[in-house]
């Protein structure tokens, strides 16, 4: 059994940047594991311009996923514009030009689908606002491989539905308001054993 | 054993048999998109399990076929990625001039858009009457769509949209006819256009290329693939020779990385050093 968490894996759609801004300057500096963002976008939006921005604010390493690349910890990584994010057997990740997934590409379900199946019991999954609802069934197949799944409060979103999509079918799934994701995390972590 | 184990072994199962009975060899795909990929075609086909999709295989040549199809996502556009051609308009195309005839090599061309945009942009240039163009996919279904030059006349108000931002500066509806509701690309955009099976995994080099483009291939393959692919085009480019990726797609990290400077960093187009010698042959590693 695994014994700690090794990976979280956020998807996040309109409303998205102010979300992140509440989530990610609350953790503190020793929180080291790494964070994969879904933020849904359009395929010539300018991803390293959100990237930058994180990057300058945070202490962890913000950047854009790239193919091959192997998943430290103390980073955080964001899934470049008109690509598939997706996360192999051997920690690296892989990027896809498939077909759209929702609508969207990069797609939540695609990401945590692969990520649920690397990491299991170890990883944690979280719905953030949105105007769709990508991220419901990969969130339900974290779950179901044992992980830890966090929605949102749709009430505390800038659009529900989303988080609503994701509590209907992933009924285990942890409800939070966005205020409190944070600490939630930090919490859980601790407790599944020691901050890697 | 859990179930994520289980769909490994499946996996590697159904892999080993694809090989063994058809030579087709995914081994060094990415898994996590080929998996992806098996799914769905669980899932079409009402298969509970990747293993019940083997003895059908084994048996059924037509359903391999089509299995294949399914396993070779070909989505592309005409004018992918404009600020890419725009780049070749500026910074390749000049130098293409200085050469009196040209061969281009499409690797993983799928449908074919991204054959035609080439064919486009050179016939714009002046440069189509002296060039042949070789496509090539190992998804011959794909290839068949490429070889017709038609496409739904729903995309092609994209497509247009594309060529803009590609500083395309001619009517677009010039370059097709409208049937019903298709648009059929002129013919003379396609005489120079040489259509043929290619497996990047088994197959070699088959001509002196000016240039080559491999867009949007490499990142199915795992890195051991996609040295074999580097390698292979590094061997197949003629001296100086230029090698265009996809935005996402890189020789930095790979074996053949020092035989090229970087011509434009965002649109990925390389070109061979005058000094560019191979330090790996292919097929040492991959025999
Ligand atoms: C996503 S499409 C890229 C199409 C186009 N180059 C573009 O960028 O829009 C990937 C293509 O690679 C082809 N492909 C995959 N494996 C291949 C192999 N081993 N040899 C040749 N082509 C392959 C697939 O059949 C598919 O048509």
């Amino acid at each position: 059994m695994h014994d700690h968490f090794e990976c979280i894996v956020v998807g996040v759609s309109a409303g998205g940047m102010e979300a992140l801004k509440t989530i990610l300057p609350a953790l503190p500096a020793n929180f080291s594991l790494p964070i994969i963002i879904v933020q849904h976008m359009r395929a010539d939006a300018r991803d390293w311009y959100l990237a930058n921005h994180f990057n300058s604010l945070l202490t962890s390493t913000v950047k854009i996923a790239n193919d091959k690349e192997a998943i430290e910890n103390n980073h955080i990584y964001l899934a470049p514009a008109g690509y598939h994010l997706l996360v192999e057997d051997d920690r690296t990740f892989s990027l896809s030009s498939d077909a759209k997934v929702n609508y969207a590409r990069p797609s939540i379900d695609v990401l945590f689908e692969s990520a649920a199946f690397v990491f299991g019991p170890a990883l944690i999954g979280i719905i953030l606002t949105g105007a769709n609802s990508d991220g419901a069934k990969g969130l339900k197949a974290i779950t179901e491989a044992g992980g830890q799944a966090v929605i949102q409060d749709p009430s505390t979103a800038e659009v529900s539905a989303m988080p609503s999509a994701a509590r209907n079918l992933c009924k285990n799934a942890k409800i939070t308001p966005l205020p409190e994701i944070a600490n939630y995390l930090i919490k859980v972590t601790e407790e599944k054993g020691r901050l890697i | 054993m859990n179930k994520n184990d289980l769909t490994r072994i499946e996996i590697e199962l159904l892999i080993d048999a694809i090989k063994k009975r058809y030579g087709y060899d995914f081994s060094h795909y990415a898994q996590s998109s080929f998996r992806r990929r098996v799914e769905n075609r669980l899932n079409a086909l009402g298969l509970n399990t990747i293993s019940d999709l083997i003895p059908r295989l084994m048996h059924d040549e037509l359903f391999f076929e089509d299995v294949l199809v399914g396993f070779s996502i070909t989505v592309t556009e005409m004018f992918r990625d404009p600020k890419f051609y725009r780049d070749i308009r500026t910074i390749v195309i000049p130098k293409l001039k200085t050469y009196p005839y040209l061969k281009i090599w499409h690797a993983g061309c799928a449908t074919g858009e991204e054959i035609y945009s080439m064919a486009i942009l050179l016939h714009e240039e002046g440069l189509l009457e002296q060039t042949q163009i070789y496509a090539t996919d190992f998804n011959n279904t794909a290839l068949k769509t490429a070889e017709r030059g038609i496409y739904p006349l729903d995309d092609m108000e994209n497509h247009a949209k594309n060529y803009y931002e590609a500083g395309g500066a001619k009517e677009f509806s010039e370059y097709y006819r409208t049937q019903y509701k298709s648009a059929k690309l002129k013919g003379f955009l396609k005489e120079k256009i040489t259509f043929a099976n290619h497996n990047l995994v088994t197959d070699g080099v088959f001509g002196e290329m000016h240039m080559i483009i491999c867009r949007n291939v490499m990142i199915y393959f795992d890195k051991n693939l996609q040295d074999r692919a580097y390698s292979l085009f590094v061997e197949s480019l003629i001296h100086r020779g230029f090698l265009c990726l996809g935005t996402k797609d890189t020789v930095a990290f790979s074996i053949v990385s020092e035989n090229f400077e970087i011509l434009a960093k965002r649109n990925k187009i390389f070109r061979l050093l005058p000094n560019a010698k191979l330090r790996n042959r292919i097929g040492e590693k991959h025999a």
